[in-house]
This record gives structure tokens, C-alpha cells and sequence, in this order.
């Protein structure tokens, strides 16, 4: 029981293979676990407290001031004043849309939270769904022993090596009216400024960065798979298909599945390619494009939509890791059925 | 065993959630009148710090080793910023916050200063702490005023400019209307007639509260309440959506910013351009422009003369958490004078404040278009100052936004514009 703990943070190594021979009897095991489990508390202890500085506290922080009234102007004297205990108020004002006591007007951030809420949701499915497609492929092709691969290796990287902003720049300049993708195609579209071309844009650019993240997870995935297995597979008379459907995509799964848990979180907090790229212009608005440019104009209440964004994302998670068996944290200890 | 299958997905869950979402939170403090602290150290006297964003015309330095040799008792030094705006504004305002005593003069945008002196950040400048303002261009004082009290110097100023094609249009247009008649000469020549900044950011709030200003229209009253459902504001906006809509400003320019339209302007793809006065050095001088010896500035076209700029520049500010106001009220006051102001102009290519210097005979043989500079800013009127400026500008952003787009009548879009500005501070 008290190993379990300690399990989830990744860092059990030492205290587990510590554990491992049980020459002794029962109930001198039993008390070795005990002490150990104790030890390994200790150990982990400064771990535990940086944490719980570093990320509860705000994360705590945040949800109190959630609560709180934002500053308001006090009309004699034309200075801000404390706003006091707030209720539920900055909840409603994001998921009913209400700014004091009717509907928020368009124009305001209030108004583009549901908006911003499936923009967001729209670009996770989407950039998710190519990234994988495009990762697996590319791992596949990675994988095969040929001559330059590990240059290849190394250039797949280059995308996601640069800085997201520098591509979401890049990006900017290409998608512009007479930049290089109107010249190459002849085109003439607004990528920015009108809603579907932005919002492909977006998703272009994003794919192009981080498919070689996919390609490179699922890739070390996929050198996990012994060559017997392939073989006797061969021997067999699996065909090619086959071969991918009942050996490749099983053995490969837990690595796919934490890959795209991670490409989901991180997709569902997308912010500098939009805000860089549109401005969050053409409904590209992400949640969390809404919390910065919220926090210019109140912190409470960008604090109950950012508290909003982590329950939001909390939930995918525990789907992901719950009912679809993505093992992120526990996978040094497989779970008993 | 049981609640364990249900608790660690859920802890796994948790942590991975908090470690990508951990960028929230934060502290707030809201303001709280600052009343104390705006009564204390008025009579200090010491070493300050002065902080500006990045430096990169290299002003700062010289103009503070200055001040120092005269002042060995009441040195100044320079904190430099990063160049980025919204940084800057995010700087100040965690200064603030913590009420750090270590910024004690600062520089803030025009319309920054607002919403810093509601929250009671800033040292209202009058009684012992005022600054003779008498000598200023007015546009300038009134955009660092709130609630009928200053509260910054202005330091530097801007002004839009119309840049035109003085080979294709002899005498450049005097009103908006008469710009729209001479579109005909662009189409003859198979270019653009006329763009300015319409992509959706701040330069669209300029944009946009140029139409409306220079049609008799306002978007706040002095007392900060939204007033732009008006008849003048929709005629305004109007303009600029009817524009959009015969191909006077052609679609693209929805994703203009001051670059894109300075670069069409210089490639000779547009006859008229609405822009800020740096791009008269570029387009002199820039390799890639075509134009270097057939365009020529003139106010913004009016209504009848010429039209109302919106106000760009920046202020120089008193921290109420100074230690030593008096010798930050006094080198405030020292950047206003002529010479201060005179090598803003020569070394960075900063506008003014004061009037008289315009027609300074230095400044206008290196800036040329300083007198038509002086035009534009004397009848410039300043963006909405009122404590709730990100609200607003969102407000006017979105809503002029969809109705040059098409997607919104000017109607409707300028009794939003009202709405959302009124649901500010809810």
C-alpha cells in the first residue's frame, strides 16, 4: 500500500529494487516495507514540498481569488476599490455569459467563452488526429534500418526544435496576403483574415511543428517490438496488414496512447501559434489566448476561467488515463486486471 | 483495493493537468486608492531610477548622463524594459502591485495612464508635485489627464499621417471624400487606392477611432462613459465600411498591419496610405522602395479639413511608492524642455511635445514632414482615456471588426460597440 504512493511520481526506482529479494520471512518483510516506506517518504519529502509550492499553491491561489470580486471603479472618486467575496459570480459570468446582470454583449471577452471553448476543442481533435497519422507514418519510415537514417533522424527534429513563436512568425509571413503560399498557388485567400483559412492556418502550422514529436515517441515505441515477433509472424503468413494490424499497432499502443495524451493536454492549451498568428482574430481564440488577454482586464475573474481551463483539461486527462488505458505515470508497474 | 483503480488515474490525471496548466494563478491585489503613499516623500530628494522600454534608438542614456552631471546628488539611472508593450505594461504593473519603492519614475504608454492612476499608481502632479504643462501641445496633456487631475508628463508624441503619391496626385486631398473621388486615378493605374492598419489589434482602435473621431463621433465622454451610438460614429465607421465595400481599400488590407501597408505603399501597389511618421525615413531610404522620390505626406483628410489622428507617444509618470519625488518630479519636468525634447527629435526621431520646436529649423531639415506632423497631432484627439482601456479597445476591435469584414451592419456594430464598452467594469 504505502509503495503506491510514491509510484505515481516516477521516482520509486531506488526504493523498489531495494524492496525486491524477500529472503527473510512474512513478517520481517512486512516491517523492512514498512520502514522503507517510511524512508522513501522521507526521501521524496523535498520533492513533495517543491511541488506543492511551486504548483498547488498557485494553482490553490488561483481558485481562491476565483472567488473574489474583481476591483471596481468607485464612481465619486474614480479610483478602483476591493471588490470583496464574489460568489459564484465569475463562474456565470463565463459559462452563462453574463456580464452584471444580462447577456454579455459581443465585443466582450465574456461573450466568446463558449466560442473559445469549442475553437479550442476543434483544434485539439483536429491537430491531433493529423499529428498521429502523420507521427505513426513517420516513425514507420524512421524505423526501417537504411542508408542516412540517422540524418534523417536528426532533421525530422528541426521543426520541433524551433521555438514556437518564431514558427507561428515564419508562419505569419507565408500565410500573408502576397507571401509565398498565394505566390506558389496562385491563390488569392485571406489566410488571415476571414474564419476557416485562419483556422487552418493554425492548424497547419501547428502539425508542421510537432508531427516529429509524435513520429519520435511512437518511434521509440515501435523499437521496443522485437524482430522475432515480426518473423515468426512472416513465418506464418501474415501479410503486411497484418503484420501492422495484430503485431505493430498492439505492441506499440501504450507508447501511441501516451503520445497522444501529451500532444492532447498540450493542444488543449494552445496559445502562442494563435496569438502570434491571428491574434485571435476570425473565432481562433483559444481558452487560453481568453485568460491573458482576461487578466489584462481583471485577474479574479481570469482566474475562475483559468480554474475553468484546468478542471476542463483535468477531465480529458482522466478520460484518457481512466478509459482508454493511457499509462503515462504507472507504467513500471503493470496493472493488475 | 477498489477505490485505488479510481484514485490513481485520477492523481495521474491530476498531476499531469496541473503541470501543463500551472501558468495561471498569480497574485492580485487589485488598487486600493494609494491614497497614504500619494502624500508621502514629496519632499525626497536622492538617487532614481527611470524605467522605459528598450532603448533602441539610444536616447535614454545620453539624456540621463546629462542630468547627472548637473545632478551628482540626484543621479538617475536607467532600467531598460524589453520591447514589447504588453511586457512593459505587465512590468509596471507587478512593480506596482508589490508597491516597490524601486521604479520611481516610469514611462507609460498614452493609454496606459488611466488605468494605472485609478488604481492609484501615480502621483497625481499638482500642488507641490505640478509640472507647468502651459508650453505643450494640448492633445498631448489631455491624454495624460484623468478625472480632471494630470498625472504624467507627456514626453514624446505621434500622430497619423496620409503618405501619397504626389507623381499621380498633385494636391494631396484635403477631406475623405475627395480622397474617395480620386480613386479613379488609382484604378487607371491598376493599384490599390487606400489602406491603413484594419487587421484586428490595437491598430484598429487607432483605425477605427480616426473614422469616428474625424465624423464629430466619440466613444467615451470626459467622464468615461460610452457615447459612440451616434449618428457621427456610425457615419464615421460608415466611411470606412463603404470604403471596404466598392474596393477603395481593398480586402486584403484586413490583414494590414503598419508593415504590410507600408510595404504595398512602397512596392507602388497604393496611391493613398494612412501610417505613423516612421515610414517617411523607411520609404526615402529603403532599398526595395519604388517610391523614394514620388510621395509626399499631408494630414489625415477630414471631414471639412483635416481629420482627427488618433494620439500614439508616451508619458513620463511619478510612482506614489517613490522614495524621492521631488527629484523625480524634477527631472520630469527637465525632459519637457527644449533642448531634452530637441534631441528626442534628432537622435530617435520622436515627435514633440511642444509645439514650437515642429518648425525648429534642425529638426525640420532632418524630418521634413515635421510641420505636417504638427498639423496632425494639434487636431489629434486621444484614444479613450478611461481606466478600463483593454475592455474598450476589445470592444471597439471586435465590432469594427465584423463590420468591415461585412458580417455586422455599421448599426449594429457601433450599438455593441456601446454595449460592450458599458459592460466594462461589471
Amino acid at each position: 500500500m504505502s509503495t503506491e504512493v510514491p509510484s505515481k511520481t516516477g521516482e520509486t526506482d531506488t526504493g523498489r529494487r531495494g524492496r525486491g529479494p524477500g529472503m527473510a520471512g512474512a513478517e520481517s518483510a512486512d516491517r523492512r516495507q514498512t520502514t522503507q516506506g517510511r524512508w522513501a517518504y522521507t526521501l521524496l519529502a523535498p520533492t513533495l514540498i517543491l511541488l506543492a509550492v511551486v504548483i498547488i499553491y498557485p494553482v490553490i491561489n488561483a481558485i481562491i481569488l476565483s472567488f473574489q470580486k474583481d476591483a471596481g471603479l468607485d464612481k465619486a472618486t474614480g479610483f478602483f476599490v476591493q471588490g470583496g467575496f464574489a460568489g459564484v459570480d465569475n463562474y456565470t459570468h463565463w459559462i452563462l455569459q453574463q456580464c452584471g446582470s444580462e447577456k454579455c454583449p459581443p465585443g466582450t471577452l465574456g461573450a466568446q467563452f463558449w466560442g473559445a471553448m469549442g475553437t479550442t476543442f476543434l483544434f485539439a481533435a483536429i491537430t491531433v488526429i493529423l499529428e498521429t497519422v502523420l507521427g505513426f507514418w513517420m516513425a514507420i519510415v524512421m524505423a526501417r534500418a537504411f542508408k542516412g537514417r540517422s540524418l534523417l533522424r536528426a532533421s525530422v527534429l528541426v521543426p520541433w526544435a524551433i521555438p514556437t513563436a518564431v514558427t507561428a512568425k515564419l508562419f505569419f509571413f507565408m500565410f500573408a496576403f502576397d507571401g509565398i503560399i498565394n505566390t506558389v498557388f496562385h491563390s488569392s485567400i485571406l489566410w488571415t483574415g476571414s474564419e476557416w483559412p485562419a483556422r487552418w492556418a493554425i492548424i497547419i502550422s501547428d502539425v508542421w511543428k510537432t508531427t516529429p514529436f509524435m513520429a519520435l515517441l511512437i518511434l521509440a515505441g515501435l523499437q521496443l517490438i522485437p524482430d522475432e515477433v515480426y518473423e515468426a509472424a512472416k513465418v506464418d503468413g501474415a501479410g503486411t496488414w497484418q503484420r501492422f494490424t495484430q503485431i505493430t499497432l498492439p505492441l506499440v499502443k501504450p507508447a501511441l496512447m501516451v503520445a497522444i495524451l501529451f500532444r492532447t493536454l498540450d493542444a488543449l492549451r494552445m496559445y502562442d501559434l494563435p496569438a502570434i498568428l491571428t491574434g485571435g482574430a476570425n473565432n481562433t481564440t483559444t481558452l487560453s489566448i481568453l485568460v491573458v488577454q482576461q487578466i489584462r482586464q481583471g485577474f479574479n475573474v481570469a482566474s475562475a476561467l483559468s480554474t475553468i481551463t484546468f478542471v476542463t483539461i483535468f477531465l480529458v486527462a482522466f478520460i484518457f488515463v481512466r478509459f482508454l488505458g493511457a499509462n503515462a505515470v504507472e507504467s513500471a508497474n503493470p496493472r493488475k486486471k | 483495493m477498489k477505490p485505488r483503480k479510481f484514485l490513481a488515474p485520477a492523481a495521474a490525471a491530476a498531476v499531469l493537468a496541473l503541470a501543463l496548466t500551472a501558468c495561471g494563478g498569480g497574485s492580485s491585489s487589485g488598487g486600493s486608492g494609494g491614497g497614504d503613499a500619494a502624500s508621502q516623500n514629496m519632499d525626497g530628494r536622492g538617487p532614481i531610477t527611470f524605467v522605459s522600454g528598450k532603448d533602441n534608438s539610444g536616447v535614454w542614456q545620453p539624456t540621463i548622463d546629462r542630468w547627472n552631471a548637473a545632478h551628482p546628488n540626484e543621479k538617475v539611472t536607467l532600467k531598460e524594459q524589453t520591447d514589447q508593450a504588453d511586457q512593459q505594461h505587465d512590468d509596471l504593473v507587478q512593480h506596482f502591485q508589490a508597491q516597490q519603492s524601486d521604479y520611481d519614475v516610469v514611462t507609460v504608454d498614452v493609454v496606459w495612464s488611466a488605468e494605472f492612476a485609478a488604481k492609484g499608481w501615480l502621483q497625481p502632479l499638482k500642488d507641490k508635485m505640478a509640472v507647468d504643462t502651459a508650453k505643450l501641445l494640448p492633445a498631448t496633456v489631455k491624454a495624460a489627464t484623468y478625472n480632471g487631475t494630470a498625472y504624467a508628463v507627456p514626453i514624446s508624441s505621434d500622430g497619423g499621417l496620409l503618405y501619397y503619391r504626389k507623381d499621380l496626385v498633385p494636391n494631396p486631398p484635403k477631406t475623405w471624400d475627395e480622397m474617395m473621388g480620386m480613386c479613379s486615378i488609382a484604378k487607371a493605374h491598376d493599384m490599390g487606392c487606400y489602406a491603413g492598419q484594419y487587421s484586428k489589434y490595437e491598430g484598429l482602435t487607432v483605425n477605427a477611432a480616426e473614422a469616428i473621431n474625424t465624423f464629430g463621433g466619440k466613444i467615451v465622454d470626459d467622464q468615461g462613459k460610452a457615447v459612440v451610438n451616434s449618428a457621427e460614429a456610425k457615419t464615421g465607421l460608415g466611411k470606412l465600411v463603404d470604403a471596404f465595400k466598392s474596393g477603395n481599400i481593398a480586402k486584403q488590407a484586413l490583414t494590414y498591419q503598419e508593415e504590410q501597408g507600408r510595404k504595398a505603399f512602397e512596392d507602388g501597389k497604393l496611391l493613398f496610405l494612412r501610417n505613423w511618421p516612421y515610414v517617411y525615413n523607411l520609404a526615402k531610404t529603403d532599398g526595395a522602395s519604388t517610391v523614394k522620390d514620388t510621395f509626399g505626406v499631408a494630414p489625415l483628410p477630414g471631414m471639412s479639413g483635416p481629420g482627427a489622428s488618433s494620439l500614439g507617444g508616451h508619458s513620463a509618470a511619478v510612482s506614489v511608492y517613490s522614495k524621492n519625488k521631488a527629484t523625480a518630479h524634477d527631472f520630469a519636468q527637465w525632459l519637457i524642455q527644449d533642448e531634452q525634447q530637441k534631441f528626442f527629435a534628432l537622435k530617435g526621431s520622436l515627435a514633440p511635445v511642444a509645439s514650437a520646436l515642429y518648425t525648429d529649423s534642425d529638426i525640420v531639415s532632418k524630418l521634413p514632414y515635421m510641420p505636417t506632423l504638427l498639423t496632425s497631432i494639434q487636431n489629434a484627439v486621444p484614444r479613450p482615456v478611461t481606466p478600463y482601456y483593454p475592455a474598450v479597445t476589445k470592444a471597439v476591435q471586435d465590432n469594427a471588426y465584423a463590420a468591415l469584414q461585412g458580417d455586422k451592419s455599421v448599426d449594429q456594430a457601433v450599438s455593441d460597440m456601446q454595449a460592450a464598452i458599458d459592460a466594462a467594469g461589471h
